[in-house]
């Protein structure tokens, strides 16, 4: 099959009618689930001039449907704050909350010499019992803190609330208080109950809130470093910070901070030293960025590592924002040295994989990130959705101001944040910012996934077992790209699935030499021969075949 | 066996009451067991002669899963079996949880067993039915009848009106049913007359008006019930009365829980003199 133009690929995907296809996914449902799981699920549009069409997202899950979401301590301590090698992270609740969420494979770190602090492999937890739910847990969780401080002594040590403790009331905020003082380091809280928000979304703003109002901002020592920058959103999965930080070093940027991805306290304290916030996933990490810009004067941009092309964009945008000849010509220098062997990968796996077709389903910036790479060895996107994201993910953020704030949003504390009085520095002058939109650089934005997207391509949010198990029946699509969760469910099904939350045991895929290892991962899962053996033997031609005698 | 709990507001006179038809019941011979489910623990105080030092979650709590019966069983006046389930101190913890963990922990160490030979157990319930573990008296196997303590004040009716609400709810899952109403007299206008009343609208009957006497106090005071501190006081026959009228009762209906626009215009027919 060969493809033309990306934007050109019809409505008619697949000699399938979107709109029949989107009646297939709800007519199984009741009417009231039918018409909000249709608010979900968006033929994309791409018209001139025009916006991409409203999508419905970050509402709850309605009870009875398999979802792929997660909860609000996942999004919180798993997520966010989990990446981070030396804050002692210590669940306050039941032990199956910390066990599950014991990080042991997905992010990896590097500490830096023998003797520091690495906690990642270790898992904290209060194990609260029938006891400390009926006459409260604060006392355990004042031993648990003493104790781990005694054997670890971290720096920080992070609280993370499960259900049972919001339901009796244990006040963390306090603990962490009263043990700061006692122990003399910096303890703090989240009231990240599983239970709060729609989804794990909750549970990134919550971490965002907590990091933001406890760590950023108390190491106020400048960096020696030209271009100074932070990386936001990106979380170490499968080292892919690891060859991120790599490929800024060689340009020459000196990086403050990631969040969180092969993270430490002391980068966290420093990271309003930085000049420039550069947003990976926009969906969990934004608020950080945005309250950065508010306090200290720090502006933010979107860029994407995952694709080569991508990479290649993303670094030229943040060489032309700082405008410094020297800048541009190294990272030209190393896009031209690194391309070739890209190049080559793309047209190799290209031959065995143009023109099939791929699904992604995960998180709130994956699902649209990995498009990038698909496209670049010639394979198609024909559904994606995000698990957990908002509307300004699919659409852009310039509908923020038109995304109705729920009752389960404001749940959810919004930090009211101001110019700090001595550290607030503008890092752009008004002539700056006229300077730097006349170039096209756009800055403070997120255009969304949708605009990327095809015209009549299937946009699901937060999509159910049964969509994903029908849109696989109908497309029978190449590779399915979802989580663990999803992932024996799909294979069941005789597609091979790609975990994109952790990655199997692959990666890095990020910048250039991560892309390649994708292609070669999708082009190697895709070509796979074992997937025409799903159906046993017998399954095919039964020895013996019998009918029912009510046939 | 019969198993009764006793509901209603707040500061009524729940425990009070409980413990003084008790006394009632045990001077006529009767075997009964008192569960405190309130976590101040002061249900069985009168009965005992002081507060019982070792609940339920207390004991459950220090001695961990090798308990007997007879560690969480006081005997109190004319043998009755005084158990306390215990709780939180007030503003940490979860309470209703605590309630749950403790009956759960009576019943299998056996307390209800017909060995124990047991002729009533009352469970005397802190307030409203605040929240699944206040209403766990009320759950299938346990309370079969409920009596409200009330007043003729609009928040002691409100609280009953509420309490009723939850029975109808495990009325309908399970066996239990409203026996009837006990007024502890606050001296309000009309009062027998209201909540007479009251108590037909919610299809039950008011069995015993307990008037207001000042040596219900006296008695407290001195760490007992009225029967036990004056035996031959016209309030310890009160008591009696109504322990042989909970005696007699047979009434167990689903109740009625009215509007609360029901209840003001029944406040305002009978407490405006």
């Amino acid at each position: 099959m060969v493809i033309q133009n990306e934007k050109q690929c019809s409505a008619d995907l697949e000699g399938l009618d979107p709109q029949e296809v989107k009646n297939d996914l709800i007519n199984k449902y009741p009417p009231k689930v039918a018409r909000k799981r249709s608010k979900q699920i968006v033929i994309n549009k791409i018209e001139k001039d025009q916006p991409v069409p409203k999508i419905q997202a970050n509402v709850r899950t309605i009870p009875g449907i398999i979802t792929q979401r997660g909860c609000t301590y996942a999004g919180c301590k798993g997520v966010v704050l989990g990446p981070t090698r030396d804050i002692l992270n210590l669940t306050h609740g039941p032990i199956g909350c910390g066990f599950y969420s014991w990080l042991t494979r997905r992010n990896q770190t590097r500490p830096v010499g023998p003797d520091a602090h690495n906690f990642m492999p270790y898992c904290f937890s209060t194990d609260m019992q029938d006891r400390e739910i009926v006459f409260g847990g604060e006392k355990k969780l004042k031993q648990a803190i003493e104790e781990a401080y005694n054997i670890f002594k971290p720096k920080a040590i992070g609280i993370f609330s499960t259900c049972p403790v919001g339901l009796i009331g244990d006040d963390v905020h306090a603990v962490a208080r009263e043990m700061g003082k006692k122990l003399g380091i910096n303890i703090f809280g989240f009231s990240c109950e599983g239970y709060k928000g729609v989804s794990q979304s909750a549970g990134h703003h919550i971490a965002n809130n907590g990091i933001f109002a406890n760590v950023v901002g108390l190491d106020d020592n400048v960096k020696e470093g030209k271009f100074k920058i932070n990386l936001l959103g990106e979380y170490n999965i499968g080292g892919d910070a690891f060859a991120i930080e790599d490929l800024l070093e060689e340009c020459g940027f000196t990086l403050i901070s990631t969040f969180s991805g092969n993270s430490s306290y002391d980068y966290f304290a420093n990271s309003h030293t930085a000049d420039l916030n550069l947003i990976m996933c926009h969906r969990s990490i934004n608020y950080v960025a945005e309250m950065m810009e508010k306090k200290f004067g720090i502006p933010w941009m979107k860029i994407n590592f995952l694709g080569a092309d991508s990479t290649a964009k993303s670094l030229r945008k943040i060489a032309a924002y700082y405008d410094d000849q020297e800048l541009i010509d190294k990272v030209e220098e190393v896009i031209a040295r690194e391309m070739p062997a890209v190049l080559k990968a793309q047209e190799d796996v290209r031959s065995r994989c143009e023109g099939k077709l791929a699904m992604i389903f995960v998180g709130g910036s994956r699902a649209h990130h990995y498009q990038d790479i698909f496209k670049e060895i010639g394979m198609r996107v024909i559904s994606a959705g995000y698990e957990f994201a908002h509307r300004d993910d699919y659409e852009g953020r310039e509908v923020l101001p038109t995304i109705k704030i729920d009752a389960d949003s404001r749940n959810i504390e919004e930090l009211e944040i101001h110019a700090d009085s001595k550290r607030f520095n503008p890092r752009n002058s008004e002539e700056d910012l006229k300077r730097l939109a006349e170039k096209g650089i756009e800055m403070e934005t997120y255009n969304g996934m949708m605009s990327d997207m095809s015209d009549g391509s299937m946009v699901i949010d937060d999509i159910s077992q049964f969509e994903t198990e029908k849109m696989i029946e109908l497309y029978k699509p190449d590779i399915f790209c979802a989580g663990i969760k999803e992932k024996y469910s799909v294979q069941k099904n005789g597609v091979p699935m790609k975990q994109l939350h952790s990655y199997d045991n692959g990666g890095p895929y990020a910048v250039f030499k991560g892309a390649i290892n994708f292609y070669y991962e999708v082009d190697r899962m895709v070509n796979s021969k074992v997937w025409g053996y799903i159906k046993a033997p017998w399954q095919k031609n039964p020895e013996l075949s019998a009918r029912y005698a009510c046939e | 066996m019969r198993k009764i709990a006793i509901y209603g507001k707040g500061g009524i006179g729940k425990s009070t009451t409980t413990q003084n038809i008790v006394a009632g019941l045990a001077e006529m011979g009767q075997k009964v067991m008192v569960v405190g489910c309130d976590p101040k623990a002061d249900s069985t105080r009168l009965l005992l002669g002081g507060l019982n030092q070792h609940t339920v979650l207390d004991t459950l709590r220090e001695e961990g899963e090798d308990i007997e019966l007879d560690d969480l069983r006081k005997i109190g006046f004319r043998g009755i079996l005084c158990v306390e389930s215990g709780g939180p101190e007030p503003g940490v913890g979860c309470a209703g949880r605590g309630i749950i963990t403790s009956i759960n922990m009576l019943e299998q160490l056996g307390a209800y067993t017909e060995s124990e030979d047991l002729d009533y157990v009352f469970y005397d319930v802190l307030g409203d039915v605040v929240c699944g573990g206040f209403a766990m008296p009320m759950r299938e196997g346990k309370a079969q009848e409920i009596y409200i303590v009330l007043s003729g004040e609009m928040m002691a009716m409100y609280a009953a009106n509420n309490i009723c609400k939850g029975i109808v709810r495990f009325a309908e899952s399970g066996g239990v049913r409203l026996a009837g109403m006990i007024c502890n007299s606050r001296m309000v206008d009309n009062e027998v007359e209201m909540t007479e009343a009251f108590a037909k609208k919610l299809g039950t009957t008011m069995i015993h008006f307990v008037p207001r006497d000042k040596m219900v106090q006296r008695a407290e005071i001195n760490k007992k019930t009225v029967i036990e501190f004056d035996p031959d006081h016209n309030q310890a026959n009160e008591y009696r009365t109504l322990a042989e009228k909970m005696q007699e009762n047979k009434s167990r209906v689903i109740p009625t829980p009215i509007e609360i626009e029901e209840l003001e215009s029944l406040l305002v027919e009978y407490g405006i003199v």
